[in-house]
């Protein structure tokens, strides 16, 4: 079931010395510095404890700051006086420092910085942790988090070796490119005579495709996430997966050996593997009968804590499978899929809409409904008027008024927009682009820019061949290409793209495709000679997600691997998926 | 000198006179038989030789004797001043302070203009402290250039300073001064100022007959005699000491004399007599009697580091001594006016016409060239020049050493010996007889001869009278080439310094690089030159070198008032980041503003935002932050946070009103409490939507308006809570509350839908279980959502009665699924039979379980059949 990799696939980097660097420095950080003993949750709320001196590690944001000097001067009030320090993650920034100088705390409270950026969750998978990454800059136009990738990308190449080719495509990619480069070239030139291990890198800002993000996710893993969620690599099992009274924490990685071997597969594969591998299982088990004394002390010391720990993942996974399907076929997620497709497709769009409309009228699910809507509006390049107005006053009516400010957000992003037409579209465009080609503002991201960015979906869809042509049934089984992510109907255009250029080794070819997807700026540097040396390292691929990716794209990367020969490496801000998506762009009441 | 002092400072090569090597100073030697003629004995073990460093050309005004005079170690710069102060009247002439290199070239001459100086002395760094009469201390550069100041103390400005010394100590350079109270002050460090006054001594009614400062386990001490006492003063204490096996009837200490590394002690009394110890004084090694009752001028140890020679310089007005453990002294006569400067491994004797050094011989140099020496070394230069002659002698001395097996002890001997001779030729001879033996050694490791070449080449470029460091071997090595290198700096020998790290393939950041940042910074202070033509040649020289900071350099030229210079240097800092500090300096916010954003770095972009803020008015600053739209949204976040009313302020000026009207909508729920002051954030969010030109936003917060105001209502009539409800589930909840007629009311005057409204019933009525009012509602007319959603509804609640109700009434395409939802598989296989429809045949199909629905399977395959058939 678990395809294995092509003999001559290159074999992963060991990351563990990044867990490693970032544990010492914290251990270091903590206990040398400070001597903690006790680690509490940042809260809003007061910290009921009697020691005397606190220590908070938070992100730099003006939000825990606020938090932190409400406290401090409450201690001040009540009289206490005790040592406050601050640990900012991955990094001190000044508007903090600003904040708690302004709040009257600022010779209260030392600062340090836990410069931990890169958290290793599996084998494959980098997180940087930094799901606010998604918001601050595709909605706020906030570029702080651009150099804390930079400096990811510059650990990384210390570590591994200098990447020979780079590829990449938006104006966050562009710019972490850049800096990451001015960070390079600042520093000694002692990686340039290290031998290379990550072949290729391609960054992609997660505004390039939102759609593949927007798409119910029906691989495992991408179901798993979209059901329980999956943080930090692990996930909250309930009483109604364990069918015990408990909740269970359990990790998911390679590590794993039942998920590994169902995470890239299609749902509807994974029952019966699942109930196959519970077969062999029996009959590892059964072998004990027959044995004399002495295999059975074998069997005992050397099989059995094995095949226990996979008999209890493997009803982990099943119960999380019977969780998946009751909860699915609850909210008729046939019909939903099918909708999404027809979406993807373009046909149907009238029943679509009406479909929609009933999610909201019926209070199905807000951030699901606002999904929908979102898909609907960028594979049609924005709603119709009409429709536009009327879905948004029946999404008012279903779940309040104050997303009157979500529909303003997402309108920015360019998540949820109205058909314009055709001649004020060109004007803003153009204006738009003026602005690009205009070097000094090239460097800005202007907020607003997306406003008048066309999704084009259906062109690229077409140019592409987003949309399989399928003969027959698609064999979810065995599958052909990356569509299986998509049961079959869609290819993830992140994915496609990647594929594309790294076919190529260059953009040549795909300017038509670069126009429609309004990325004018492509980064492209081609320093490989090639050399026999280095031709294994060039299967070798790094691909870094500005906003995210999701499971079903790692699966479909992981696919392609396979296919050609190449082994992918993720790096993301964080691992996404539509929920979080739209949960970042909607407005809540606090 | 080649830098003049015009000050100009030329890099070409070709200014530093020809090269590393030098060659013509001093003059040729003698013949080698007499190349021993200037050693002395003293004692049986030990020699000491004099020889001359440089011929003084400095054409002095003034007596050595007139003059308060201070020379650094490591053949540091001289500084003299015409000491006008000593005389009983003041004269109306200004004195002179004059640096001078060791070989005599001017380096600074200025008017003294302070007040009157007690002592001069030179700090580790190079720098000179002048220690007025009044306790503050003025500290010059090397080149008369005025550094800053500092005092002594208060206590002084009454009482004067009778005396004072600079020493040196393993945390810098230290002053300790001797008041008109008689009291001592010290600090043992100047870069880092903290001044001691050591304890009184007591009963001292007059001045010492001399003192010195002591360095013992990293405290400064002060040791001082009075009349036939010694008193030492530590922190806190003075306790009376004894030096052991003085020598009786000492009446009063005429001087002392503290070794370089503090360890010996050297004491002259007014019996003429001379007594060596240990610092601690706890040990002594030898005395001597010199039988001269008139004090000695100066008296400074002379030994050299892991000799076992000690041995003290005395100096009188005519006359050189050299007393050591021995029953005679070396004695040599003064023609002129000398001043003494004890160095780690010698002293250093400079007069009006002659700079000499006098140093114990050192082992490989005396076992060389020691009359009728069998040592390897000495042989081995013996053979060599036979070798060169090409007498076959030459060969009989090699064997001789082999035999020996001495060769290899030989050629260190050679090389060691090379170091330590100060004139090139005979260096050249010592390292020609080492390379000679190395040729007949199969494993002689080249690299102490190859280090040896280097580091002489180096000493001596820098021995070069234009230069004027005499530096020996060993203090050199002391010394470090770090050092030796910023003391080029220092005298702005950048080219040769440049050479040297050249030669040594020094890093380059550590080396060249470095020194070109030392003159690019000393570049920008030339004031006649024009800013363009300066940043012209300081780019041109350092180009991309890697690590020169352009930026460290423009802050110098900010430094020096040159603020456009600055400017221009920065542009050619490639890190954009570095610019913007100076930048801020400089009050070049908006410029800075633009680096910052370069950079890419927000943290940097956010400190000039809020320089600018304070800085420029509130519109300068809008209007700034408008052009930037990086900078705006960071700032617009801050605010968001910090300032919500400079927000509103922000959309205001920029006329926008669609994100006026967000922040109004937000503040209807976040920050106001009453009901009027939320409808009045609506409104003012709808007056702002509607200049917005966005019309649904406007009409969407009417509405709110309105359902807030109705809400309002309800709470008051009917109780329970609806503020902040949806409309939605405002009608829910008047309908589970069996408001009915409300429910309907507020439906249509906020034009709900229909479909929605009958979902919406639909719901509440089933969550309600009021199955009676729910058949009349789906009675009251066609149904617009159909029927299947009240099947399903009702199969939720687990009604089947009710469901089958419903299902009878679902549309034909929805049939089967409601039939099958209620469970009635038979009906809903006839049904789907009827329809001839393939899907909803396997649907029902799919439906069939166990022995129950066997029949229908079966019915539902014939149907199939016959489809098929047809």
């Amino acid at each position: 079931m678990a395809f294995p990799h092509r003999p001559d696939a290159p074999e992963l980097p060991d990351f563990s010395m990044l867990k490693r660097l970032a544990r010492d420095q914290l251990i270091y950080l903590l206990e040398q510095q400070h001597e903690v003993d006790k680690l509490y949750k940042v809260e809003n709320k007061p910290v009921v404890s009697s020691s005397e001196q606190l220590c908070f590690l938070v992100r730099p944001r003006i939000k825990n700051m606020r938090y932190i000097a409400n406290l401090v001067n409450a201690d001040k009030v009540a009289g206490r006086t005790r040592k406050y320090k601050v640990i900012f993650s991955p990094q001190k920034f000044y508007a903090c420092e600003m904040v708690l100088e302004e709040e009257g705390i600022y010779g209260d409270v030392s600062c340090d910085e836990w410069a931990f950026s890169l958290l290793p969750l599996d084998v494959d998978l980098l997180s940087m942790e930094l799901p606010e990454f998604f918001r601050d800059y595709f909605l706020e136009g906030d570029q702080r988090w651009i150099n804390t990738v930079a400096q990811a990308l510059h650990l990384l190449s210390t570590l591994y070796g200098p990447f020979l080719n780079c590829y990449g495509i938006g104006r966050c990619a562009k710019m972490s490119y850049e800096l990451w480069r001015k960070l390079e070239e600042e520093e000694d030139s002692e990686t340039k005579g290290r031998r290379p291990e990550i072949g290729h890198i391609f960054l992609l800002d997660r505004d390039v495709d939102f759609v593949t993000a927007l798409c119910s996710q029906v691989v495992y893993e991408g179901l798993v996430d979209d059901t329980f969620r999956i943080k930090c690599g692990s996930v909250d099992f309930g009483p109604e997966v364990t069918s015990s009274d408990k909740s269970l924490k359990v990790l998911l990685n390679a590590e794993d050996k039942v998920f590994s071997e169902i995470r890239n597969e299609h749902f509807s594969n994974v029952f019966g593997f699942l109930s196959q591998k519970a077969r062999n299982l029996q009959a590892q088990y059964d072998r004990r009968r027959g044995m004399d004394i002495k295999q059975m002390k074998n069997f005992v010391s050397r099989e059995l804590k094995g095949l226990k720990q996979e008999h209890r993942l493997l009803s982990l996974h099943i119960g999380a499978c019977e969780s998946i399907m009751k909860k699915k076929t609850k909210q008729d997620f046939q019909e939903l899929i099918k909708t999404e497709h027809a979406l993807l497709e373009g046909f149907n769009i009238r029943e679509g809409t009406s479909y929609i409309e009933e999610h909201i009228d019926r209070q199905v699910s807000p951030i699901e409904s606002l999904r929908l809507m979102c898909l609907l509006s960028i594979t049609e390049n924005g709603l119709i008027p009409k429709d536009y107005r009327s879905l948004k006053t029946q999404y008012l009516q279903s779940y309040g008024p104050e997303h009157l400010l979500t529909f303003s957000n997402l309108r920015r992003a360019g998540l949820l927009t109205e058909q314009a037409p055709g001649d004020t579209l060109t004007a803003v465009e153009s204006k738009v682009s003026k602005l690009v080609t205009d070097k000094a503002a090239g460097k800005i991201t202007d907020a607003f820019s997306s406003l008048a960015k066309r999704s084009n979906f259906r062109a690229i869809s077409k140019k592409l061949n987003l949309i399989p042509r399928v003969d027959g049934e698609y064999d979810l089984k065995v599958p052909r290409d990356m569509a299986y992510v998509f049961s079959g109907a869609y290819v993830p255009l992140s994915c496609r793209i990647m594929e594309l250029v790294l076919e190529r080794r260059s953009w040549q070819g795909l300017d038509e495709v670069v126009r429609l997807l309004n990325c004018s700026e492509c980064v492209f540097t081609d320093t490989a000679k090639e050399d026999k040396a280095s031709s294994e390292s060039l299967r070798l691929i790094l691909v870094v997600f500005l906003g995210g990716c999701t499971f079903s794209e790692i699966s479909a990367l992981r696919f392609l691997g396979r296919e050609k020969g190449y082994r992918f490496i993720f790096l993301t801000t964080a691992v996404t998926n539509s929920a979080r998506l739209m949960e970042a762009m909607s407005e809540v009441r606090a | 000198m080649r830098t003049g002092g015009s000050g100009s400072a030329k890099l070409s090569p070709a200014a530093c006179g020809g090269g590393l090597l030098c060659t013509a100073w001093p003059p040729p030697a003698p013949a080698m038989d007499c190349y021993t003629a200037n050693w002395n004995p003293l004692g049986d073990s030990a020699f000491y030789r004099k020889y001359e460093l440089y011929s003084m050309d400095w054409d002095l005004k003034e007596e050595l004797r007139d003059c308060l005079v201070a020379a650094a170690p490591y053949g540091g710069p001289i500084a003299l001043l015409r000491n006008p102060w000593r005389k009983e009247k003041a004269a109306s002439v200004r004195p002179v302070l004059d640096i001078y290199s060791a070989s005599g070239m001017p380096l600074a001459s200025l008017l003294w203009k302070s007040g009157p100086v007690v002592a001069l002395g030179w700090s580790a760094e190079e720098e000179l402290l002048c220690v007025q009469e009044d306790g503050a201390v003025l500290v010059y550069g090397l080149h008369g250039d005025f550094r800053r100041h500092f005092s002594m103390g208060n206590e002084v400005l009454q009482n004067r300073v009778l005396d004072a010394r600079i020493f040196h100590t393993e945390f810098g350079s230290g002053v300790a001064i001797l008041t008109g109270a008689y009291r001592f002050t010290l600090s043992a460090n100047v870069g880092d100022l903290k001044l001691r006054r050591m304890p009184e001594v007591p009963g001292l009614q007059s001045a010492p007959s001399c003192w010195t400062t002591l360095c013992q386990d990293r405290v400064a001490h002060i040791l001082l005699a009075v009349g036939p006492d010694l008193y030492l003063l530590d922190h806190a204490t003075c306790s009376t000491v004894t030096p052991p096996g003085l020598a009786p009837g000492v009446s009063s200490f005429l001087q002392m004399a503290v070794s370089f590394t503090y360890r010996h002690l050297a004491l002259f009394t007014d019996t003429g007599y001379i007594w060596m110890g240990t610092t601690s004084l706890k040990e002594k090694l030898c005395e001597f009697n010199c039988n001269i009752r008139a004090p000695p001028k100066q008296m400074v140890w002379c030994s050299r580091p892991r000799s076992k020679e000690r041995a003290v310089v005395v100096a009188w007005e005519k006359r050189l001594m050299v007393v050591g453990d021995a029953p005679e002294s070396i004695q040599f006569v003064l023609d002129e006016d000398s001043y003494l400067v004890p160095e780690l491994d010698g002293v250093r004797i400079f007069s009006r016409s002659t700079h000499e050094f006098l140093h114990e011989v050192p082992v490989a140099s005396e076992e060389i060239f020691k009359i009728a020496s069998m040592a390897p070394g000495a042989l081995l230069l013996e053979a060599q020049k036979e070798y060169e002659k090409e007498s076959q002698k030459a060969d009989e001395y090699l064997r001789e050493i082999q035999e020996l097996g001495e060769l290899t002890q030989a050629v260190q001997q050679c090389i060691e010996a090379a170091g330590h001779e100060h004139r090139p030729d005979m260096q050249k001879s010592l390292l020609r007889a080492a390379s000679f033996g190395k040729c007949f050694l199969d494993r002689f490791p080249p690299d102490s001869f190859v280090r040896m070449c280097q580091d002489l080449r180096v000493l001596n470029a820098v021995r070069d009278y234009h230069i004027g460091i005499p530096l020996t071997y060993s203090q050199y090595k002391q010394l470090t080439i770090q050092v030796l290198l910023d003391r080029l700096v220092l005298r702005r020998l950048y080219p040769l310094a440049i050479q040297i790290c050249e030669y040594l393939r020094l890093p380059e950041v550590q080396g060249v690089s470095r020194i070109l940042a030392h003159w690019a910074c000393y570049k920008v202070q030339q004031k006649d030159v024009s800013d363009e033509d300066v940043a012209r040649a300081i780019n041109q020289k350092l180009g991309d070198t890697p690590g020169v900071s352009y930026s460290d350099i423009a802050a110098r030229a900010y430094g020096c008032g040159r603020t456009e210079l600055a400017i221009k240097l920065l542009e050619y800092e490639p890190r954009s980041g570095e610019q913007v500090p100076l930048l801020l300096k400089m009050k070049r916010s908006k410029l800075a503003l633009n680096k910052a954003i370069e950079s890419g770095d927000t943290d940097l972009v956010f400190t000039v935002l809020l320089h600018l803020k304070n800085e420029l008015n509130r519109g300068d600053f809008f209007m700034t932050l408008r052009n930037q739209p990086m900078a705006l949204s960071l700032y617009r976040q801050y605010c968001k946070h910090q300032e919500l009313e400079t927000l509103k302020d922000l959309y205001n000026q920029d006329d926008n009103h669609q994100e006026l009207g967000s922040f109004h909508v937000r503040a209807s729920y976040m920050a106001e409490e009453r009901i009027e002051g939320r409808v009045a954030a609506l409104q003012t969010a709808a007056d702002a939507f509607y200049k917005a030109k966005n019309e649904f936003a406007a009409k969407a917060t009417e509405d709110q308006m309105r359902l807030l105001r109705l809400q309002r209502r309800l709470e008051d009539e009917l109780g329970g809570q609806f503020l902040d409800l949806s409309l939605h589930d405002t009608v829910t909840t008047l309908i589970l509350g069996g408001h009915n007629k409300r429910a309907e009311q507020l439906a249509r005057d906020f034009r709900i839908p229909d479909k929605r409204l009958w979902w919406l019933k639909l719901t509440a009525l089933a969550n309600l279980e009021d199955w009676e009012e729910l058949e009349k509602f789906s009675k009251s007319k066609k149904s617009p959502i159909g029927y299947l959603p009240f099947v399903e509804i009702c199969m939720k609640q687990h009604n089947k009665y009710e469901a089958k109700k419903y299902a009878a009434r679902v549309g034909p395409e929805q049939k089967v699924k409601a039939l099958l939802l209620v469970g009635d598989v038979a009906q809903a296989a006839d049904v789907a039979i009827e329809h001839r429809n393939e899907a909803e045949l396997s649907l029902v199909l799919s439906h069939c379980t166990g022995a129950t629905d066997g029949a229908t399977a079966d019915k539902i395959q014939r149907a199939r059949a016959q489809a098929q058939k047809k």
